[in-house]
């Protein structure tokens, strides 16, 4: 194989996995949303008939409008959606990031040896459906459920605990869900610092206190950067937790997304819908990079 | 294109080893139908019967069910839609009519059920009654008689959309279906209006009743109630009688002091029927009505019943079902009761609409 040809392979491979399974799925709910829904298999209008060759590709193109995106602004349901969810994950992952960045530091700070097994930890819940995993914890928060049971024995509440249903439960399934995402990139930045600059921080005379927000944090940035994003989007779409664990009235969009698909039968104001909720997270994380590129060229 | 091609290639890569599947094995029949619905003894029944492969799955909601038949492909023989649903999938083209000389047992159905799911499938020409049911209250009587004393109005809608009793219900925990469907229906009629009105001027007028008992119910779930019921969790479930009834079983087995009935309102209850059918992309007909004819055989519909406690609309089924079943007003309710029932017709696209945005505003307050 020749090197160019190789070179080519290495750079096109991440592409082609990209647009197979980003690009694709993301035109095809694009061209969804700006259908119209109607009562027939699949439940929407127009559909790109080829038999037709031209003539058929343009009545397509012709039958799409951005009618749903206009809904969309008609009703404050969705923005309030949205709102609550960004303020929703945006929450919990803070909370994940209180619980995990002590963890990681534990983790870091533990004996060679140790750490493997630590790293195992951390990884071996997955072995577990995740729906599983958060279904349990409707066993655990249930008003007769383990939690509530246990403080009871011990005398520390009289009445049971209302968790489950509530807020509450859906940012402790959030945090416990997502904590590895959160645990493993800061770990792995934490575990490459060098020790002697933290050595060197309190020889000039900084305490321990100071040398680990002058020094550690900074340092551990791009892991705690990695870490929240890992956190933050997939729980800014999250269905599964507030649907199992939250009451009906914590609104999150990817509830509203199921509503539309599922009980309006709208697949297109679901697309629509999806298509927001993507534009809400790249436009920001893509102004983040920009920014971040743009630091990292000043300090060299 | 591309992707037209690429889809055609992965289905006949599909159906290919599918092929081969069946030319090595048994052939499979597959049954999407709802959640604690069979006594699971006849699935291994009418595979030694028939020698099909049987692959069972459920859901616990029409509208999952809905989706997958209307995005095509679902790869099922038979689901188990409600009428309603099903009157809608019959027009968006999405089932086969059945084959009735392939279904013998079809003898065996009883004549009242099937004029009234004829309403909804003219002719019974797509589908077959497997169960049908109402959707009423179910109760802890101890706790609810605890909170509202010994005349507390378990049979009454009252119990539930009066806000004077749901506060004191709120501390032992009431649940609500979610389904809007029936839900919405079932405030009307407190109302006094038609329950199965499409005027959204109508309907809008469920929203102040759900806004004042809104902050005492716990949770709106179509499944959740009836383990919630039976270990005493909750003390009020608005639910499906068999649901309900099932609790009751469980709580019995569990032997835990809990005691839960089961009414269908006295003001009138929704009548819903399940129905069998077959969709138009099944892989496997001839097996699908296999299943049918199997689950139309009176012994084994007689078991799902006596399983389940739903009534079903196979009246040579009568001799095989136990007594306290048969019996059982709330099961098989009394010619009084049944003049009490009503049903209900499916929403166009913009009243569905209208009705999943106000109950999204009831459930969430948004």
């Amino acid at each position: 194989m020749t090197g160019k040809l190789r070179r080519w392979l290495v750079i096109g491979v991440p592409y082609l996995w990209l647009l197979a399974l980003f690009l694709v799925p993301f035109l095809i709910v694009l061209k969804i949303s700006l259908s119209d829904p109607a009562l027939s298999i699949p439940p929407y209008t127009p559909t790109l008939d080829l038999s037709r060759g031209w003539e058929g590709v343009r009545e397509f193109v012709a039958g799409l409008d951005f009618e749903n995106y206009v809904f969309l602004t008609t009703d404050d349901l969705y923005w309030k959606a949205y709102l609550s969810s960004l303020w929703i994950a945006a929450f919990a992952t803070f909370l994940t990031l209180l619980v995990g960045f002590p963890i990681a530091y534990g983790m870091a700070c533990a004996p060679v040896h140790w750490r493997p097994t630590l790293l195992m930890g951390v990884i071996l819940p997955f072995w577990t459906s995740f729906l599983i995993r958060v279904y349990s914890w409707m066993g655990i928060l249930a008003q007769e459920g383990v939690l509530n049971r246990a403080l009871m024995w011990l005398g520390l509440i009289d009445e049971p605990l209302m968790i489950l249903n509530t807020p509450t439960a859906v940012y402790i399934g959030i945090v416990y869900t997502y904590l590895p995402f959160m645990v493993l990139p800061i770990y792995a930045t934490l575990d490459k610092l060098d020790v002697s600059l933290i050595e060197a921080a309190e020889d000039l005379g900084c305490s321990r206190t100071q040398s680990f927000w002058l020094v550690t944090v900074p340092l551990a940035r791009p892991g705690i950067i990695a870490g929240c994003f890992l956190v933050f989007i997939p729980a800014l779409g999250e269905f599964v937790i507030p649907s199992l664990l939250g009451g009906s009235r914590t609104l999150m969009v990817g509830k509203v997304l199921w509503e539309e698909f599922f009980s309006n039968r709208d697949w297109p104001v679901a697309s629509a819908v999806a298509v927001v909720l993507l534009l809400i997270l790249i436009v920001p994380i893509i102004l983040f990079q920009r920014n971040e590129q743009k630091a990292r060229e000043a300090e060299q | 294109m591309k992707q037209r091609k690429l889809m055609h290639t992965a289905a006949a890569a599909a159906l290919a080893v599918a092929g081969t599947a069946v030319a090595a094995g048994a052939e499979e029949v597959r049954v999407y139908n709802w959640s604690d619905y069979i006594d699971e003894s006849l699935l291994e029944k009418f595979e030694a019967e028939t020698g099909y492969d049987l692959i069972y799955d459920v859901f616990d909601s029409n509208e999952v069910l809905e989706t997958k038949l209307l995005a095509g492909g679902s790869g099922y023989d038979v689901v188990v839609p409600s009428g309603t649903f099903l009157q809608r999938q019959i027009k968006a083209g999405a089932f086969q009519k059945l084959d009735k000389s392939k279904l013998p047992n079809l003898v065996h159905m009883w004549d009242v059920i099937m004029e009234r799911t004829a309403k909804y499938d003219p002719g019974n020409e797509y589908s077959v009654n497997y169960m049908w049911g109402t959707t009423g209250i179910g109760v802890n009587v101890g706790k609810v008689r605890e909170v509202l004393g010994e005349d507390a109005p378990i049979d009454s809608l009252s119990l539930v959309f009066d806000p004077a009793n749901m506060e004191k219900l709120a501390s032992c925990g009431v649940h609500f279906l979610d389904a809007p469907s029936e839900m919405i229906p079932m405030a009307l009629k407190y109302l006094g209006e038609n329950p199965d009105s499409h005027d959204p001027d109508v309907i809008a007028k469920v929203e102040p009743v759900y806004a004042a008992i809104r902050p005492y119910i716990q949770k709106f779930h179509n499944s959740e109630y009836i383990n919630a019921l039976a270990n005493g969790e909750i003390c009020v479930a608005v639910g499906w009688s068999g649901d309900v009834l099932q609790a009751r079983d469980r709580a019995d087995e569990a032997d835990n002091g809990v005691e839960i009935a089961y009414h269908a309102p006295k003001e009138g209850a929704q009548m819903w029927f399940d129905q069998m059918a077959i969709p138009v992309d099944a892989p496997n007909p001839e097996g699908a009505h296999a299943f049918i004819n199997f689950m139309m055989e009176p012994e084994n519909i007689a078991a799902a019943t006596n399983y389940v406690y739903y009534a079903n609309g196979n009246k040579g089924s009568w001799p095989y079902i136990l007594p306290e079943i048969l019996e059982d007003p709330a099961i098989y309710p009394d010619e009084e009761t049944m003049k009490n029932l009503f049903t209900t017709t499916p929403y166009e696209p913009r009243v569905q609409r209208f009705v999943t945005r106000l109950w999204t505003k009831i459930k969430s307050g948004t």
